[in-house]
């Protein structure tokens, strides 16, 4: 008698401790989708949860964190992400474009397809929101890689200089130098070539 | 001669290795697009984030219900924020002549969009994102990301 009085109390118990238990929270799934480039290539992402990891490298990809911890991919519509998540990618702010910069050789001028470029540096400027220009110079492979990254950086400051005359508020401007680690034609070391001596501005 | 030569070359490498880290060392990026809330949380304070404000290496960007967010950072990083949605930077570093550093954030809740800049482009761990349950590892490339709710 007094194991089943126990019994009903125990059960009663449990009854009511199931009733007051909460709703088992959902869980929240975050979700990763990869897109294209405007270029038509595509680049990679890896998501992680925990210990678990999934790559993501083709168009529309997407991956969910799943309930028992690991991730769960899939694939997006192009027209499902555009009319959920348009708003989002007309948010995301103009690419840079930059244009290249030579000088006369032997002067501190502009060479003439360099003024061209900048007046169209100009143009797009006045169709950005709040522009900004970065001028980075690069070298040639003559040299070693200290004294190229100081001279790269040198002929971007005289390039700014030169800006800031025609009218581009020098706070809008910051300077930098890769030296030789970035030429345009691809040379062994030592190898003097002039198109690799340039400095490059863009704008973002 | 040799010695003053060493010196020189020195002394240029300083100068230069000062003047890059020197631009951007506050100003990793800056709003270009602010449309309804937009606010920037620094040091325990909350400011509008309008066009052209200045966004710094571990600073939050938060939008309201109408709000939404577009910033361009100094490697050509570009994100942008839809509605109701908060995201911690938790570390921006970029060095403009070798393009090492690291942009790490944490994404709250809400939505975001990124095209990755030169970070991702030079390492294929410079950039990461994470949820509340994912890190997401960005080899230069473009997505978007929710938080689920």
């Amino acid at each position: 008698m007094i194991t089943r009085v126990l019994a009903a109390i125990a059960i009663a118990f449990l009854v009511a401790g199931c009733a007051s238990k909460p709703e088992p929270k959902p869980v929240l799934a975050d979700s990763v989708i990869l897109l294209p480039h405007a270029d038509g290539t595509t680049g990679a992402i890896s998501v992680k949860q925990g210990s678990r990891e999934v790559i993501l490298d083709s168009p529309y990809a997407s991956a969910k964190s799943g309930a028992d911890g690991t991730p769960r991919t899939g694939r997006e519509s192009e027209a499902a992400v555009k009319q959920e998540f348009g708003a989002l990618l007309a948010a995301l702010p103009p690419a840079p474009v930059s244009f290249l910069i030579y000088f006369q050789s032997g002067s501190n001028e502009f060479s003439e397809a360099s003024n061209a470029n900048v007046v169209l540096l100009l143009e797009e400027m006045a169709r950005r929101p709040f522009p900004e220009i970065t001028v980075i110079g690069h070298t040639d492979r003559v040299g070693t890689d200290q004294v190229n990254d100081a001279l790269s950086l040198q002929r971007a400051q005289r390039v700014k200089d030169l800006l800031t005359q025609r009218g581009i508020a020098a706070e809008r401007i910051s300077v930098g130098g890769r030296g030789e680690r970035e030429p345009l034609v691809p040379t062994a070391d030592e190898v003097s070539e002039p198109r690799n001596r340039r400095v490059e501005v863009s704008v973002r | 001669m040799y010695k003053s030569y060493c010196v020189r070359k020195s002394i240029a490498a300083g100068f230069a290795f000062l003047a890059a880290t020197q631009v951007f060392a506050d100003d990793v990026g800056k709003v270009k697009i602010s449309t309804g809330s937009v606010f920037i949380e620094r040091a325990g304070a909350r400011m509008p984030g309008p066009v052209g404000a200045t966004i710094e290496a571990t600073d939050t960007i938060v939008t309201g219900a109408d709000g939404t967010a577009g910033v361009t950072f100094v490697d050509n990083s570009r994100l942008s924020l839809g509605p109701n949605s908060t995201l911690a930077i938790n570390r921006f570093r970029f060095d403009q002549t070798t393009h090492d550093g690291n942009f790490d954030s944490s994404l709250k809740r809400g939505t975001l969009s990124v095209i990755s800049g030169k970070l991702a482009k030079r390492s294929s761990d410079a950039m990461t994102v994470a949820t509340p349950s994912t890190i997401l590892g960005v080899r230069g490339t473009e997505f978007i990301v929710r938080v689920g709710e």
